[in-house]
């Protein structure tokens, strides 16, 4: 498809500034990032870094305030297909059945209706929610609809998948359960995924390279690679290390003070 | 309900079968089966109860004093049935109930899918486009207040004596609760639904169909309930502009006659037309809204 020596993504000195009421707060400093093709990117640290603001530039649902942030090269415009967002409150459909917001995005994009059956009916089954295909977002559990919010991008051919903290609210055995599922996945389909997170165990557990932001303002501090092998062992000594490495890292940050 | 929603909520559960079969099964073992007839008769014996007793205080208090003012039941029930079906008293009134009925009817739900058919699209638009809530909002903010009843002179004016007016009243009466509910549905939509839409290849003017309208349907439809309800109470209103039918007419008709019993029908043909329609738009509803957690 594309040229191997063109990043997916390229975030290029970015930073992010609100203002809100005369006041201005500046999300993100200088940011600078790549991401090749097939790579997974945890985005690390303390609320207030500016990770998921990094996401939502990536996103295209917030334009930087100077910078630039590409794919493929090319400048992010907006929202795209081409970049799913997996969000950490599923931002499912309440009016669609499983089956039906899965087949949104195709259906969105005029795909004729046995296609966007078919596809549905595949990335169902990929997730494993044959049973509950017809089933609504209120009657599933977290682990359920988060599948389900997976899915909806993978059916929509995203090249790259941006998750927002998406088992943060998830209970621990749910959470460990959907990063294998989503481990297998992204092996299986060469996915890149760009993954927000302030859990240590989980970026180490899940990245390729872990991206680590501290707070005011929020900027990209160190970029450590993790070349353990996979499936990584949470409680070898390896593991252990980058963990209290990248622990002290995180607490030698001060959370900015409460607004 | 919500314990059917519980147990298709754990992951383990899975293999279980479709999730409502389940607590219904579990709790219903035993000796339920002759109880449950009584369990299914006691909703509507209680509903009963109310309307029984008012009607045996208004037997007594009226059956038997050839002065009362207020017609006992029995003779209100012969005046139904002579207007529904005639043959019995003969007179004015005898057999034109469905005459009436569909006259008054039709202004409802005619002056009701007119104002449906202006304030969805309207409300949906003053909801999403802050144009238009600009260039509209105060207007309609100003004009809220003024009660359908004061509108009656002006609309006589303006639509002539008839059913023209009383169209018109009907249709103001039912306008406001659907546009204030639409626009308040389309302002409550979670702006992440905005995003997700967005993200999937839906943006623009498509998301009025497939994100906006769906999402505030719950509102909508509470503020369709509400503009049917209102569409009833004005229709009497409506129909005292002089026109020759309708069930508003025929209540004005018979109090200048002093015919109460009379009166008394066309109330209680309102009452259970209004309760049927709103029962109707509600199942309706519950179709659509087969989702929501607060609704189906």
């Amino acid at each position: 498809m594309a040229e191997p020596t063109i990043p997916i993504l390229t975030i290029r000195d970015v930073s992010k500034i609100y203002t809100a009421q005369g006041r201005r707060t500046e999300a993100l400093r200088g940011a600078g990032l790549t991401v090749q093709r097939g790579e997974f990117v945890c985005l690390l640290g303390a609320s207030g870094c500016g990770k998921s603001t990094l996401l939502r530039i990536a996103a295209g649902f917030e334009a930087p305030s100077s910078g630039e942030a590409l794919m493929w090269g090319k400048p992010i415009a907006g929202p795209a297909p081409s970049r799913g967002m997996v969000f950490q409150d599923y931002g499912l459909f309440p009016w669609l059945s499983v089956h039906d917001n899965i087949g949104f995005g195709p259906k969105s994009r005029g795909r004729p209706a046995a296609e966007v059956r078919d596809t549905a009916r595949r990335y169902i089954d990929l997730v494993g929610l044959g049973r509950f295909a017809e089933a609504y977002p209120h009657q599933l559990s977290g682990g359920m609809k988060q599948r389900v919010a997976i899915a909806r991008v993978l059916a929509n051919e995203a090249e790259m998948v941006l998750m927002d903290e998406p088992f943060g609210a998830l209970d621990a055995m749910t959470r460990e359960r959907l990063q294998d599922e989503l481990l297998d996945l992204w092996a299986r389909t060469g996915l890149t995924v760009l993954f927000v997170t302030h859990a240590i165990e989980e970026a180490i557990f899940l990245a390729d390279r872990i991206v680590m932001m501290s707070p005011g303002p929020g900027r990209i501090e160190t970029v450590h690679t993790v070349d353990l092998p996979r499936r990584r062992d949470v409680s070898s000594p390896a593991f252990n290390d980058l963990r209290r490495m990248l622990s002290a890292q995180l607490h030698s940050h001060h959370a900015p003070k409460a607004a | 309900m919500s314990a059917a929603i519980e147990g298709a909520m754990r992951p383990a559960d899975i293999s279980a079968p479709s999730p409502d079969s389940l607590p219904a099964q579990t709790k219903a073992a035993w000796p339920a089966a002759p109880f449950r007839v009584l369990d299914r008769l006691r909703g509507p014996a209680l509903a009963l109860v109310v309307p029984l007793a008012i009607l045996a205080f208004w037997h007594f208090a009226t059956a038997g004093r050839p002065y009362s003012l207020v017609p006992p039941p029995a003779e209100v029930w012969l005046a139904l049935r002579d207007m529904a079906f005639g043959g019995i008293n003969d007179d004015a009134f005898s057999a034109t109930l469905w005459t009436h009925l569909w006259a008054s009817l039709s202004r409802v739900y005619g002056g009701f899918a007119l104002a449906a058919a202006a304030a969805l699209p309207l409300g949906l638009m003053i909801g999403r486009v802050p144009v238009v809530r600009a260039l509209l909002d105060p207007v309609l903010q100003i004009l809220r207040p003024i009660p359908v009843t004061a509108w009656l002179p002006l609309a006589m004016i303006l639509f002539g004596l008839g059913a023209g007016s009383a169209f018109f009243l009907v249709f103001l009466g039912a306008f406001y609760p659907i546009l204030i509910n639409t626009v308040f549905g389309v302002r409550s939509v979670e702006p992440r639904l905005f995003e997700a839409a967005a993200m999937l290849g839906c943006t623009g003017p498509a998301q009025f169909v497939r994100v906006v309208l769906p999402a505030a349907l719950p509102s909508i439809f509470t503020g369709l309930r509400l503009g049917l309800g209102f569409a009833w109470v004005v229709i009497v209103v409506g129909e005292m502009t002089g026109v020759q039918t309708g069930l508003g007419a025929v209540i004005m008709e018979a109090r200048q006659l002093s015919r109460t019993e009379i009166v008394i029908c066309g109330m209680g043909v309102i009452g259970v037309a209004g309760f049927v329609s709103d029962w109707v738009v509600m199942r309706i509803g519950r179709r659509l809204l087969s989702w929501s957690p607060s609704h189906g």
